[in-house]
């Protein structure tokens, strides 16, 4: 899938671009994104190691585990296939936590570790499992309660009301992750 | 709000610490040991990451997408739905950074209290990076099969879009 999406993103723009004597446009794009996706990953790592670091004391000492068990019946029934009580509970709830706090630089690691320990959970470790694929819905509808980039570009630009924004936003966005929710399982049944 | 979020890392932080320094395990080493697995993680994400933003930079900045916008207008005027924000519904799955760009756009261009940049701030503010988040997650654990992932991911952003035409002007 990601295959052929591939292919089409590089073949259909590069061709275009080409078409229209952009050929130097071209150029810097497949030259620059290196340098992108380097930039991208110096912002992550920093935080990401800070975020792992402070994971591992939680976890350490139990705290995680504590978390797990007070949220597990709620997530339980969104994550059929984990087990209850397992140690991938508390990192997805730390993840749906720190997004709806906004914030995405704390959401990343413990998604990450999220998706570690549901791949220890996984048999085929090549294909992602149910869970996974759920855990991933609720990521992509970006559940948050505060969308600050938005809010502060919204300041930037002299809105006389930055934050009118919000509340239809928190309104869609559960909406959609609800939906969301039930076209996962509707996919799952049918994959099965 | 702000205030709470501003409180959430700090408080959080303490509590960690705290909760470990009272169940005896040594704090300062279990940090290090879990910050070490840091770089395997980043060293995993680089690839997939370069990779889809190799793609994704050549299809964003091609121009394609505006051909197309162009031609599908007629239609969407029909069904009535304004067209100024179809590149952000669409580009907001591929590129966080495009799809904050376009809306940098509109509000230069329509000032940020029109109500079209209201929709747009939603739709933007309402849903997030799908293919980013695919390829961060899937790509740094190993996964290669992701099955009906990018459908379920794609058709939630979807219905944020749908949502959206249809909650925003109840409220502006």
């Amino acid at each position: 899938m990601i295959n052929k999406l591939w292919i089409f993103f590089i073949v259909s723009g590069s061709l275009f671009l080409i078409i229209n004597g952009k050929a130097d446009v071209l150029n810097t794009q497949i030259l620059s994104s290196g340098k992108t996706t380097l930039d991208l990953i110096i912002q992550i790592f920093p935080l990401l190691a800070i975020w792992l670091g402070i994971m591992n004391i939680a976890k350490k000492s139990g705290l995680l585990d504590k978390a797990s068990k007070f949220i597990s019946p709620l997530l339980s029934k969104i994550f059929p296939e984990i087990p209850k009580g397992h140690e991938s509970i508390g990192l997805i709830s730390s993840n749906i936590i720190a997004n709806l706090f906004g914030l995405g630089n704390a959401a990343t690691p413990f998604g990450l570790k999220a998706m570690e320990s549901m791949q220890k959970l996984n048999k085929e470790k090549d294909t992602a499992s149910r869970s996974m694929i759920t855990f991933l819905v609720i990521n992509t509808c970006g559940v948050t309660l505060v969308p600050t980039t938005i809010i502060s570009l919204r300041m930037m630009h002299d809105s006389t009301d930055p934050t009118s924004i919000v509340v239809p936003c928190i309104i869609v966005t559960f909406i959609s992750l609800f939906i969301g929710l039930i076209i996962d399982r509707i996919f799952a049944r049918r994959y099965k | 709000m702000r205030l709470l979020s501003n409180l959430f890392i700090p408080v959080l932080v303490l509590i960690v610490i705290i909760y470990g320094a009272r169940k005896k395990i040594d704090v300062y080493d279990s940090f290090i040991e879990g910050a070490k697995e840091g770089l395997p993680m980043v060293l995993n994400m680089f690839p997939p990451l370069l990779a889809m933003i190799f793609g994704i930079n050549i299809f964003t900045n091609s121009g394609l997408i505006d051909e197309v916008f162009r031609f599908l207008k007629p239609i969407f005027y029909l069904i009535n739905v304004p067209l100024e924000i179809l590149p952000i519904a669409v580009m907001r799955p591929l590129s966080g950074s495009f799809g904050l760009a376009l809306l940098n756009d509109m509000y230069t261009l329509h000032g940020a209290d029109n109500y079209l940049s209201i929709l747009a701030s939603i739709i933007q503010g309402s849903s997030d990076t799908t293919l980013y988040i695919i390829t961060l997650y899937f790509g740094t654990i190993g996964i290669k099969k992701i099955k009906y992932a990018l459908w379920a991911g794609l058709l939630a952003d979807l219905m944020t879009v749908i949502l959206s035409l249809f909650i925003v002007p109840l409220f502006f």
